[in-house]
């Protein structure tokens, strides 16, 4: 494989044209990687690299949004970060989303997935009803919630409630205390399907002949799915719940649409905290460095993530 | 076989345990169902009845009024000419430029290749959300607020992808390619006519997710674009929706008109979509 010669035409000039002199599968192997690898490494470095670095200077420094007119601040901006109520406030409404939907998510998810593959038929309709709705975006699940879903009265909800004898009138976006959870509803109906379509690919990849034996010793439908199926979905359950907790934590679209991070901010993600300071506010030195805080939380969560996929890939 | 067997035998037995998972399913789906329904519904009432209760699925007739109202407003076709051309733009230039980097980096052998691969992997744990103050300041910079580019560039660097595509490449065994290399093929003739039809599923899931990500990015799109002519259909109708005055008839007609298009994608390529979802989303998120 190394030396063996693919081509006997002599080079007339000692040029980069691989096919015009003797090469070598081995050098094949070796040749034009950087050309490979560059358009995706510029615009990698361009649009990702950059302004991750720039972030940082930007974060040290006064600046407002057009980047200009500031000066360096130092560790300013980190320290009033910390002392800034609204960002312990923002931070704390973003975790609590984050702790409030991700067991529904993927539960929910472990359930449809389940269900659909226990019963075996129309698949396309689970999929259709449970998966479609993730496919919609945040503008479009954000305004159908907020204008024929969560209304007070006439609201599909309120309606609903009353269709069962409640009383409607709930301020399902405007009251303190359901605000959350309706935003919390409405994400488990509108990303459930993705935690769904894991699980499914999860249970669909459990071997056939586990169950047959656990048949075949008289074990029941509760007992293989007690013994086999859930013991068999551990570490896809733990993959979701990690890919889970990192995109509820990164929730703005349908808190920013349905309720504007209100009432009273009690709904305000971390997320439009920093852009209300960056874009609204116009200090984009000091949105660098609580988007900064925030990127600190990620990193933390996402390096967990990390050593389970290692673990997955170790015993795999 | 037996096991084909018994798992036909399962399929076509209907035990009591089975119609009650049936009955829950089917509890699960007109749940998630509703609401959709309830949009679709509320599009076709004729303009005011939006809010009459008690709750009827019907209006008193049944109009497109509210359809042809948002379309004659105008924005609304142009946002989704841009939240195309966007869409497929970026679609494009991801599947490319990641395909190529992936296959440089399984693929080829160079000093630093294993260093800039490092660096690929950890853009993956980067959410693009903390990118939005230093990168729009970048934008403001090379003047590209309110472009197509503006919105596009920033999308099509994607780290899991390339990670996504390297995993594939890595399980190709090389032989089909060093056959043609004995042959004499050249390194693009290579890649473009055995690699990349080699992996046309790959990267069909890799497009795909990325066609429907970026047609429902709501932040990025929303922040580097002021002018509304400018706008994705998403950020086009958040925007504006104000201006509906509270005719929830017509914002109900635009909101399907936004979310039909995916749902049609969905129903062309399920197959595609529920694979790539069960491969992609596992590594990518």
């Amino acid at each position: 494989m190394t030396t063996t010669p693919t081509s006997t035409v002599p080079a007339p000039v000692p040029a980069k044209q691989p096919a015009a002199r003797p090469v070598t599968v081995r050098r094949k192997w070796t040749e034009h990687g950087l050309v490979f690898i560059a358009p995706f490494f510029l615009t990698y470095a361009l649009f990702l690299l950059w302004p991750l670095v720039s972030g940082i200077g930007m974060s040290l420094r006064s600046d407002n949004i057009t980047g200009e007119g500031g000066e360096f601040v130092g560790f300013d901006n980190y320290a009033e970060a910390l002392q800034d109520p609204n960002v312990w406030s923002s931070l704390w409404n973003t975790i609590w989303f984050t702790i409030l939907s991700t067991v529904p998510l993927v539960l929910t998810g472990l359930v449809m997935a389940l269900l659909s593959h226990h019963l075996r038929f129309v698949q396309w309709l689970w999929r259709l009803s449970w998966f479609a709705p993730f496919l919609l975006p945040s503008g479009v699940i954000g305004l159908l919630f907020l204008w024929v879903i969560y209304p007070s009265d006439f609201g599909f909800a309120d309606q609903l409630l009353a269709w069962f004898g409640l009383h409607p009138g709930i301020g399902w976006l405007t009251d303190e205390r359901y605000a959350m959870l309706s935003i919390v509803l409405a994400t488990v109906w509108w990303t459930v399907g993705f935690n769904f379509l894991l699980y499914l690919a999860a249970l669909q990849s459990i071997p056939q002949h586990l169950y047959e034996a656990a048949e075949l010793d008289g074990a029941g439908a509760w007992h293989r799915l007690r013994h086999i199926t859930i013991p068999m979905l551990r570490r896809t359950t733990g993959v979701v719940l990690v890919l889970q907790i990192l995109a509820s934590l990164k929730i703005f679209d349908q808190v920013y649409i349905m309720t504007g991070g209100g009432p009273d901010d009690s709904t305000r993600p971390i997320l439009q905290y920093v852009y209300q300071s960056g874009f609204t506010g116009y200090r984009i030195g000091y949105a660098s460095a609580v988007s900064y805080l925030f990127f600190a939380l990620i990193v933390i969560v996402s390096l967990v993530q990390l050593r389970l996929s290692q673990r997955k890939g170790e015993s795999a | 076989m037996s096991s084909a067997l018994t798992d036909e035998g399962r399929k076509a037995r209907w035990t009591p345990g089975r119609f009650v998972v049936l009955a829950a399913a089917l509890l699960l789906a007109v749940v998630w169902v509703l609401p959709l329904a309830w949009a679709l519904a509320t599009s076709f009432k004729p303009e005011g009845e939006a809010t009459k209760t008690p709750l009827h699925w019907l209006g008193s007739q049944f109009t497109f009024d509210a359809y042809r109202k948002v379309w004659e407003a105008g924005d609304i076709g142009r946002w989704m000419f841009n939240t195309a051309y966007i869409s497929v733009m970026t679609t494009i230039l991801t599947v490319l430029l990641c395909a190529m980097a992936a296959y440089g980096f399984s693929r080829t052998e160079f000093r630093g290749r294993k260093v800039l691969y490092a660096v690929v992997l950890g853009g993956i744990m980067v959410p693009p959300q903390v990118l939005m103050a230093p990168l729009f300041a970048e934008m403001v910079q090379l003047g590209l607020v309110d472009t197509y580019w503006g919105v596009i560039l920033p999308q099509v660097a994607v780290p899991a992808m390339v990670f996504i595509l390297v995993k594939f490449f890595d399980g190709v065994p090389r032989e089909l390619e060093e056959a043609a290399f004995v042959d004499g093929a050249g390194r693009w003739r290579v890649f473009w006519t055995i690699v990349m039809p080699l992996s046309r599923p790959v990267l069909a899931a890799v497009g795909i997710f990325t066609f429907i990500s970026t047609w429902n990015n709501f932040l990025w799109p929303f922040l580097v674009t002021t002018d509304p002519n400018g706008m994705t259909l998403p950020v086009g109708l958040v925007n504006v929706q104000t201006s509906y005055g509270l005719r929830y008839e017509q914002m109900m007609a635009s909101v399907v008109i936004a979310g039909l298009p995916l749902l049609v994608v969905f129903v062309l390529f399920q197959r595609q979509i529920v694979r790539g979802v069960a491969h992609t989303g596992l590594a990518g998120g």
